[in-house]
């Protein structure tokens, strides 16, 4: 179509610009009237979390980029400079450093909350799909964020994740040399980490912009995991969800404050307060708690190459999830078996957490075998055949129709709920 | 649903169990310390002794390179004081007119004097030991404050057909036993300015009040400006909550 767009803003400044790029339209569209499901319960504020979590994070990383050293030789002294002698600069350093932390928490919840409600399934495949990728370059992005600091945890970590690499067959030690930049990790590791630190935030922006696109092509799910139905299911997005978001983001917040000014290095370890020292391997080199999980994965089994599979297949499986997964039913409302085995799934992933935090020794062992099995187990094993024998609930009829018949079977409300529909 | 939950509550238990319970051999002793709770602050007074002490014992072997001697106006010296005690320091000083490096007086903007050129240097003058930089070692630390106090005051006689190495100590805090540094504080190691007894006990409590200022010299305003956000923030997630009601007062859902 060529031609101007007929904007309908009457403010004379929008509408010379929402003629010509009708911005204005698109956020009043997507933000504003955009028709949302009326039952989200407070899972829903996740994804907002995350997005206002990511600008935090840009935000305060472009100052620190300022005043950082990416020199083997200096970066150390140049984070001490940061949290010493620049401006604010420690409050800068925490706010990163444990904005991280929140990322990964939010993070994880807005994905279980996708596993919960069946958010992953029919039409919602590429969203989730483009989900999974959103979690593989954050990961990759707070790895290499960690190796900044250029501490004995940053260097023995780089050390032991890189070298992850080699275990693949031919091609691999060539990975490692290309990653390090030489023959160990160094002052080019370093270097490449941080130009790469800097970059991927922003690859990261543009797919969650098409997660984002992708999710107001499909709309929302909800917690019934019911289609929409009528103009009755759904509430303009402002201020019905920008309000309730609101309410999300002064508690994360509140949390994210909490650990900032009262407890900044909680979540940290103590070894990455030594410098660097190639030559002096810590007593036991553990990655940030984000990452035990997967950790635990990796050092379950005795093969390094196997290990190094399923580590990677932990996340690799999610991209085939919503074809593993057989039910047409998507909330666990409706499935209770698959309640169950979710919920065990999560305390798998939990027992696999304290397994990372320790040596593989005794117990340990035998807990991150069974956690990795399970693991594994709900995705290739459960949920495929669970869809074919477990009996579902029976659905609503609609989103409209159970809250309104929970509440007494009152009549349809005529304020707010209806307005919709006229817009529709 | 009940059961689930429970279990849900037994596994998060054990995960912050497990992550409570990463081995600490040796039971560190614990202390009370002016500035560990979220309104605590630095009891200068005893931050102050204790840079006595770093400065009278402790800087022969390790340097504090992230400080520099203006910070300790956080421990409450003044600008004269801190004048008077960096120009009894005699620092690198760039080069003179033939390019040999030269040396001069400290200023409040010079890096605190290291002890030794380099870490060869160093362990070249300690038996292989490298003495560590203090600027962050009750961060570095498992335990941290109650660990450093444990170090200084955990020297004691090794127990019976325990073999300590040539040139080592026996300390019963530090991991393996084995420590390269010779007990650095005894009872009456310094004579305090301001009277104060100098037990080993108070001189260990003093010096590791300061090394937790050298270590988190921000700590102080963090945590008071935390509060102010804190309270803020509550105020505001009440008054958004408040909004987000009567915004949707007039919806079932």
């Amino acid at each position: 179509m060529v031609g101007l767009h007929k904007s309908e803003f009457t403010n004379p400044v929008i509408n010379w610009i929402d003629t010509r790029l009708p911005v204005f339209t698109m956020i009043q569209k997507e933000y504003g009237e955009f028709p949302t499901p009326k039952n989200f319960n407070y899972f829903w504020n996740f994804g907002a979390l995350a997005m206002v979590n990511l600008v935090i994070m840009i935000a305060t990383g472009i100052f620190l980029a300022m005043n950082y050293q990416p020199n083997s030789e200096l970066a150390f002294g140049s984070i001490q400079h940061i949290m010493r002698d620049v401006n604010y600069g420690w409050l800068l350093r925490y706010i990163h450093q444990n904005g991280a932390s929140t990322f990964f928490i939010v993070t994880y919840i807005h994905i279980f909350r996708g596993l919960y409600y069946g958010s992953y399934k029919a039409p919602r495949e590429l969203l989730w799909i483009l989900g999974v990728v959103i979690l593989i370059i954050m990961m990759a992005t707070a790895f290499m964020g960690y190796v900044l600091p250029w501490g004995q945890m940053s260097y023995w970590g780089a050390t032991v994740i890189t070298n992850l690499f080699s275990a693949f067959p031919v091609v691999g030690p060539k990975i490692v040399t290309l990653l390090w930049g030489g023959f160990s990790v160094d002052n080019p590791t370093l270097n490449r980490f941080f130009s790469l630190h800097y970059l991927l935030p922003f690859l990261l922006v543009g797919v969650i912009f098409l997660h984002v696109i992708a999710l107001h092509l499909t709309g929302s799910n909800n917690p019934l995991g019911i289609d929409v139905k009528s103009p009755q299911d759904t509430l303009p997005f402002h201020p019905y969800y920008t309000a309730k978001d609101s309410v999300g983001i002064c508690v994360f917040l509140i949390v994210l404050s909490v650990l900032v000014f009262f407890a900044p290095n909680y979540l940290g370890d103590p070894n990455n307060f030594i410098p660097a020292n190639p030559l002096q391997t810590p007593a036991d080199i553990v990655p940030e708690w984000y990452f035990l999980p997967y950790y635990a994965i990796l050092r379950s089994v005795p093969d390094k190459l196997l290990g190094v599979c399923l580590m990677f297949g932990s996340l690799l499986v999610l991209f085939v999830l919503p074809w593993l997964d057989t039910s047409k039913v998507r909330s666990v409302r409706f499935r209770p078996i698959y309640r169950v085995t979710l919920l065990v799934w999560v305390v798998a992933v939990f027992v696999l957490g304290a397994c990372g935090a320790h040596k593989p020794e005794g117990i340990w062992v035998t807990l991150s075998r069974i956690g990795t099995l399970y693991y594994f187990a709900q995705f290739l094993v459960i949920l495929p055949i669970l869809g074919k024998l477990e009996r579902p609930l029976p659905l609503p009829e609609s989103i409209s129709h159970p809250v309104i018949g929970g509440r007494g079977g009152g009549p349809l409300p005529t304020g707010a709920a209806a307005k919709p529909m006229e817009k529709a | 649903m009940r059961t689930m939950r429970s279990l849900m509550a037994g596994a998060f238990a054990a995960t912050l169990l497990a992550a409570t319970a990463i081995a600490q051999e040796t039971e560190l002793p614990n202390q009370k310390w002016s500035f560990e709770n979220p309104f605590g602050t630095y009891d200068l007074a005893a931050a102050q002794r204790g840079f006595q002490i770093y400065s009278q014992v402790c800087s022969n072997c390790h340097s504090l390179q992230y400080l520099h001697y203006r910070d300790l106006a956080g421990i409450g010296l003044d600008v004269e004081q801190i004048k008077a005690i960096a120009a009894n320091v005699t620092v690198p000083d760039g080069t003179d007119d033939q390019g040999q490096p030269k040396e001069g007086p400290a200023t409040p903007a010079s890096q605190f004097r290291s002890p030794f050129p380099n870490a060869k240097a160093a362990a070249a003058a300690n038996n292989g030991g490298i003495p560590p930089d203090l600027s962050l070692i009750v961060n570095a630390r498992e335990g941290g404050p109650n660990y450093v106090y444990g170090i200084l005051t955990g020297y004691t006689d090794p127990p019976e057909g325990f073999k300590v190495g040539d040139g080592l100590y026996y300390n019963k805090t530090f991991p393996g036993h084995q420590i390269h540094m010779p007990q650095p504080l005894r009872e009456g190691t310094v004579d305090y300015t301001d009277g104060t007894g100098n037990s080993l006990e108070q001189e260990a409590h003093d010096v590791v009040t300061f090394l937790s200022w050298a270590a988190n010299p921000e700590a102080v305003e963090r945590k008071q400006m935390g509060v102010r956000i804190v309270l803020f923030l509550v105020f505001l997630t009440g008054l958004t909550y408040a909004v987000k009601r009567k915004v949707w007062a007039d919806v079932e859902h």
